[in-house]
């Protein structure tokens, strides 16, 4: 199954590999489409292909980094 | 016969098939409906729309569906009205309010879109209506749904107000409380779209959806004798309407109906801006909030259509403003006391911030104003528990009454 994701990196965790080690820890292919980054953010439109638990594992541990994992289609509750 | 072109994505232009369809593969950007224009202009004039019956479908050629609409045919037309008593209060030359407080059939502009929505959605051939919401869209998708005979499913986060869900449940559908912060609330949602293919109005069928707000900016031209105002300011949750009001005044130029241009400003409550903050710093970010407002209709802290509506107010020479809910109240107050009319929260927001607009100079008082009311007041009472002065109690005698009379100050005639 395949997800889309935008993912927010507070300041402190900018400088951190952290979707190398997603890639690593976990059995899921990322596929980043759109990035921007700067000092004090970072803003990320990943695709994570794989098996729903190893993704949720992923998404666990972005977030547990830290790491503001949302659906592609940001708010939704209109 | 329809004038859809295609699904076209605003970010790297790559188009779609006409389907159920609201995401970019390529880059993630959001789909809109792209329409053949040329076609348009030459079966469509001023004249044949004023012909039509009073409704929203009169712009139907405008409109992303291939047949006759099946949902909400009596949808839209509602009063512009010239609010002079409003225009004196304000010290300005010329404002209208929109109002949408009176939308059939549940009282708010999402009645517009639902009704584009569910009618697509048919066409596209779901069986099942759903959407995720807080207020104004649940009533509305599980009232059209009923109307038109879908099975609908309304996802709201589970500690809402008891009156707002009345109003949703007594339309018979399915109505699901979660538990969970607002972003798990948000993120399950997206995950029930996803899996059970069902029509989600804002979120697969958002493309078809949020065209129907457009016609919210065709029928202020029609209703101004097709002219734009010189300004109008509209309300904002999660942006989409501000840009589909911006996209109505553009799309009527191409075809010839108007001629000019609008400054358009967005109104935000100061406890969830996050759109005004990327206007006021500059910026292309919208940073997410956390929603602290009475303004409930208006509280998304991330909004998708965000970095659109930005750039709408910069590039018309409009602004935005935001409002706190102390000045929320006293708008919703000024706006009843001066031209009779109850607007929800949205409303004292919009017209908060249109004052504190025009008292900023950002809107000159010699130019025309259109104000966008959006939902009714009747829905958001609660707001108002304890704003308001308590009617005065006596016991039945006369001689109470006429001590109250008194106590004003104020002579009246008597016959004797």
């Amino acid at each position: 199954m395949k997800k889309r994701v935008y993912l927010t990196y507070p300041k402190e965790q900018v400088k951190e590999p952290l979707l190398y080690q997603v890639g690593k820890n976990f059995a899921v292919v990322t596929n980043i489409r759109q990035a921007s980054v700067s000092d004090k953010l970072g803003l990320v439109a990943l695709e994570l292909d794989g098996e729903p638990e190893e993704i949720e594992k992923a998404i666990q541990f972005l977030v547990e980094k830290g790491v503001k994992v949302e659906p592609i289609e940001l708010d939704i509750i209109e | 016969m329809s004038y859809m072109k295609a699904l076209k994505c605003r970010e790297c232009g790559k188009e779609y098939p006409k389907e159920a369809l609201h995401v970019c593969e390529l880059c993630f950007g959001p789909l809109e409906v792209a329409y053949e224009y040329d076609k348009i202009k030459s079966v469509l004039s001023r004249e044949i729309i004023e012909k039509r019956a009073p409704n929203m479908w009169r712009y139907k050629e405008l409109l992303p569906i291939e047949g006759e609409p099946t949902v909400g045919a009596q949808v839209g037309f509602t009063p512009l009205i010239k609010a002079n008593n409003l225009a004196k209060a304000l010290g300005v030359k010329e404002i209208y309010i929109k109002n949408d407080a009176v939308n059939y059939p549940t009282l708010s502009f999402k009645d517009r879109v639902v009704s584009v929505a569910l009618s697509r959605a048919r066409e596209l051939g779901f069986k099942i209506a759903a959407c995720a919401s807080t207020g104004n869209l649940a009533n509305s998708v599980a009232a059209n749904a009923a109307a038109c005979g879908m099975e609908s499913f309304v996802f709201i986060p589970s500690d809402l107000e008891q009156t707002k869900i009345l109003g949703t449940l007594v339309y018979g559908g399915t109505v699901v409380g979660i538990k969970g912060t607002y972003d798990e609330v948000n993120r399950l949602c997206s995950e029930i779209a996803g899996k059970y293919g069902w029509a989600f109005v804002n979120i697969n069928i958002r493309p078809y959806y949020a065209e129907g707000s457009k016609t919210f900016g065709y029928e202020i031209a029609e209703q101004l004798g097709w002219k734009l105002p010189q300004n109008i300011v509209v309300p904002m949750a999660g942006g989409s309407l501000i840009t589909k009001i911006h996209k109505a005044f553009k799309e009527l130029n191409i075809l010839g109906f108007v001629n000019g241009s609008s400054k358009v400003f967005g109104a935000q409550a100061a406890g969830c801006s996050p759109i005004i903050n990327a206007v006021k710093e500059g910026t292309e970010l919208i940073r997410p909030v956390r929603p602290n407002t009475i303004a409930k209709s208006l509280a998304i802290g991330n909004p998708a259509d965000g970095y659109y509506s930005a750039k709408v107010m910069r590039e018309s020479g409009g602004w935005g403003e935001s409002v706190t809910d102390e000045e929320i109240i006293d708008a919703m107050k000024l706006m009843a006391e001066t031209e009779g009319i109850f607007a929800e929260t949205a409303g004292g927001v919009t017209l908060g911030s249109t004052i504190k607009l025009i008292e900023s100079g950002h809107i000159s008082r010699d130019e025309s104003i259109v104000v966008c009311v959006t939902g009714n007041g009747l829905k958001t009472q609660e707001a108002l528990q304890g704003k308001i002065n308590p009617p005065t109690i006596i016991n039945a005698r006369l001689q109470e009454f006429d001590d109250l009379v008194k106590a004003g100050g104020k002579e009246y005639a008597v016959k004797g």
